[in-house]
């Protein structure tokens, strides 16, 4: 540190530097502070056995296939979490899309850990296969993974020395391949178990050792796999990579010649857009269950619609009815210039036998063009069935459900048409215990006095959903009073034990 | 053929169907021959607008109307084997009980718009969709404008709309309003018939034609609905003096 310089030459501040070299410190602490001794533990066979373990973990003795419980008692703080394979698969699958979209064409997930990559072609839109390389790594930094890459003429090789390889990035140039994999040891092809335990019987360690030897022994000893395996990764055998398939949103495009602004203009658009979508979708068998259309704004605005249906659909005439309930929600400004339809949500819709509506033994009619129209206007949480639920409390007997679903029914017990939302209370009751209707109640304000009653119907509470309900009953009576009225009123408690309820009165709905 | 002559034939059908008193639409008959005989057209129009409203404001009146149109729609759902649209901003409607007077499950579709606006327009957009067998609206606040849009539609679709007009006061009739409704009915729940035992025999209504399109109101008490949604005209009425046919009780709107 200069600090006594020259009057004429200007001294550094003595805080600049110490504030940009603890800076500088901190960045490299990163990795470091993030890592607590993480291990994954996963089972393995029947056993309990650590799958991962962190650098720091594994500095602490830790290491993949220990058993749980002896790293458990080696380090008791260690940060112990099951391990996810599905949630690895769907990152990895995720990453593979993502690198079809970015990378290459051709890219494939290598379980358990690892992506290829066919580069064939490609290497050189990245600026060559070594600052691909680079830019590989970096990104996976960001991402926060440590990554290790290798380039090589086969799949194998490449795999091999991706795990096995003694640099982060390895590229191996043409004719290369040998010469890299010699060194490796023989599990880096591969191999089955019982395979790599017979090359360790025989004293093969490395890659090396395997070569010389004559295949019709090497085989009997290793098995015909092992073979294999080695003409892959040197390329003697053809090992085709199978690609993740990116699945492609089926979309359509138009571009107008003039900006439109109309109504009209826009369902215009939306007829031939949905003619083209239609068609597409018609050449891959599917059915849309949702519509996005993009409207480009001439000032480089954006408007967004969607619409949903409850069944596949590639009728034009139908989703153009739904498309046209959203025009009033397009803002046109200045003009719209550039539309774009998706079905991000398709479902397979094939040709449908029509043997029996032509026959005339046709069913109920088909209500999902009709739930469509009215969840257009009015959202789909706002159409329903009510489903039945296996419960005698009445207010638990229903459940709003999906409206192209048919549900079952009730028992045929006599029910109100009309079910208060909360039972109201009665006041000044008259009647007999334990099992009279009321001959007269006030409610709401007036009283009632009761010609005809019916009852009582027994319902106890659900003892497994509340403690409160364990020992409640509830007796309803259907009761008619002088004028015609018929109401269902129930009495909390048998009227015999007083566990089951107070004996209080509540009235809970109206029949007709 | 001579020109004048298929002139003069075309001038002559349409006379004859000018002279006709009754178009040519769909009925749907009660199958109650007391009920039907007093309707205009033996019936019901189906494809028609049809309005009632519970007599007093009180809930049990509302449940028989609410339960006669049920009927109504149950009958057309089992002509048409579609489902019915029951359209309510409420969601006091409860399931089973209407599935006593034969709407199951499966016959019906709920709708629960936010308010009578979006109401009306959910019951156009599906009338002229034409997939439902019926459908019922529970509206209080509805013009007459809206009315002959609903009546004009439902005349198009040939399908039965049916309206049932909620009291928005103690002391407002409904009913009061002009509407373009082919029918207007006022229900009542009626003291049903003593048993011989303490018990609640079958419902009876009071049923009140306050209005109709080629015809006069009248007032008849009648059995609710049984499980198939049919009304049946008692044998030896309750309370004659409540049966006034012919004629109204109430001025008609």
């Amino acid at each position: 540190m200069r600090e006594l310089g020259r009057r004429s030459e200007m001294a550094e501040h003595p805080f600049k530097r110490m504030a940009s070299s603890a800076a500088s410190e901190q960045m490299r602490d990163v990795p470091q502070v993030a890592v607590a001794p993480l291990a994954l533990i996963g089972k393995v066979g029947r056993r309990d056995e650590i799958v991962a373990a962190c650098p720091a973990a594994r500095a602490l003795g830790i290491h993949v296939g220990m058993a749980a419980t002896y790293a458990r008692a080696l380090v008791s703080d260690l940060d112990f979490r099951p391990a996810e394979p599905e949630a690895d698969a769907a990152l990895l699958d995720r990453l593979a899309l993502f690198g079809i979209r970015r990378w290459s064409p051709i890219v494939a997930v290598s379980p358990p850990d690892g992506i290829w990559l066919d580069l064939t072609g490609a290497a050189h839109l990245h600026g060559g296969e070594e600052r691909f390389c680079q830019r590989l790594q970096s990104f996976c930094r960001r991402a926060g993974f440590t990554a290790r890459i290798a380039i090589a003429d086969t799949p194998g090789a490449a795999h091999a020395l991706a795990r096995y390889g003694r640099h982060d990035i390895a590229i191996i140039p043409h004719g290369g391949v040998l010469k890299a994999l010699s060194p490796l040891p023989v599990a880096a092809l591969r191999l089955e178990s019982g395979a790599l335990a017979a090359a360790r019987k025989f004293g093969f360690e490395t890659i090396a050792d395997l070569l010389p030897v004559a295949r019709g022994p090497l085989a009997r000893r290793l098995g015909l796999a092992t073979i294999d395996r080695l003409d892959q990764a040197l390329g003697g055998n053809a090992e085709p990579i199978t690609p993740r398939e990116d699945v492609v949103i089926p979309a359509v495009e138009r571009r107008v010649l003039e900006p439109i602004g109309t109504a009209e203009a826009i369902a215009q658009v939306m007829h031939d857009l949905l003619k083209d979508l239609a068609e597409v979708l018609q050449r891959r068998g599917l059915g849309a269950r949702s519509l996005r259309l993009i409207a480009l704004r001439i000032d480089g605005g954006e408007q967004v619609v969607a619409i949903g249906t409850s069944r596949p659909s590639r009728e034009v005439p139908h989703l153009l009815r739904l498309l046209k309930l959203r025009i009033e929600r397009i803002d046109p400004g200045m003009g719209l210039e550039q539309f774009r339809l998706l079905a991000p949500h398709t479902e397979p819709l094939d040709a449908e036998n029509l043997g029996a509506i032509l026959a005339g033994e046709s069913t109920l009619r088909d209500p999902a063009r009709l739930v469509d129209v009215v969840a257009g206007r009015i959202g789909p949480g706002a159409v329903f069935r009510i489903a039945p639920v296996e419960s005698h409390v009445p207010e638990r007997a229903v459940r709003p459900t999906r409206p192209i679903e048919t549900a079952g029914s009730w028992p045929a017990w006599q029910r109100p048409v009309r079910l208060f939302a909360r039972p109201e209370p009665l006041s000044r009751v008259i009647a007999l215990l334990p099992d009279q209707p009321p001959r007269r109640f006030e409610w709401r304000g007036r009283s009632y006095k009761v010609v005809a009653g019916d009852g009582p119907e027994r319902i106890h509470g659900e003892w497994w959903r509340r403690n409160a309900e364990v020992w409640a009953v509830r007796d309803y009576y259907r009761v008619e009073d002088e004028e015609g009225g018929r109401y269902w009123v129930f009495r909390r408690g048998d009227g015999v034990a007083s566990e089951t309820g107070d004996l209080s009165w509540w009235m809970h709905g109206v029949f007709a | 053929m001579n020109p004048v002559s298929s002139h003069a034939q075309m001038g002559i059908d349409a006379l004859r169907a000018m002279a006709t008193p009754l178009a040519d639409f769909r009925i749907m008959p009660f199958g109650a021959e007391a009920l039907d005989a007093r309707l205009a057209s033996g019936g019901l129009r189906a494809g028609a607008l049809h309005e009632a409203t519970a007599l007093t404001c009180s809930l049990v009146d509302d449940a028989a109307a609410t339960l006669f149109f049920a009927g109504i729609a149950v009958r057309e759902a089992r002509l048409a084997s579609a489902p019915v649209l029951w359209v309510s901003c409420r969601n006091d409607l409860y399931a089973p009980g209407l599935e006593q007077a034969g709407l199951a499950s499966a016959d019906v579709i709920h709708a629960q718009p936010r308010d009578d606006a979006a109401l009306l327009a959910v019951v156009e957009d599906a009338v002229r969709d034409g997939t439902p067998a019926a459908v019922v609206a529970e509206a209080s606040k509805v013009s007459m404008v809206a009315t002959r849009r609903l009546q004009f539609a439902a005349a198009e679709a040939d399908m039965p709309v049916l309206l049932l007009r909620r009291h928005r006061g103690r002391d407002r009739d409904p009913l009061c309003e002009p509407s373009a409704a082919w029918t207007r009915w006022r229900i009542a729940s009626a003291p049903s018939e003593r048993l011989g035992v303490a018990g609640v025999g079958r419902p009876r209504w009071l049923v009140e034609l306050a209005r109709q399109r080629g015809g006069e109101g009248f007032s008849l008490i009648v059995e609710g609905c049984d499980a198939t949604g049919r009304l049946a005209v008692p044998a030896v009425p309750g309370h004659r003096t409540a049966e006034t046919a012919g004629s109204v009780r109430r001025a008609a709107a």
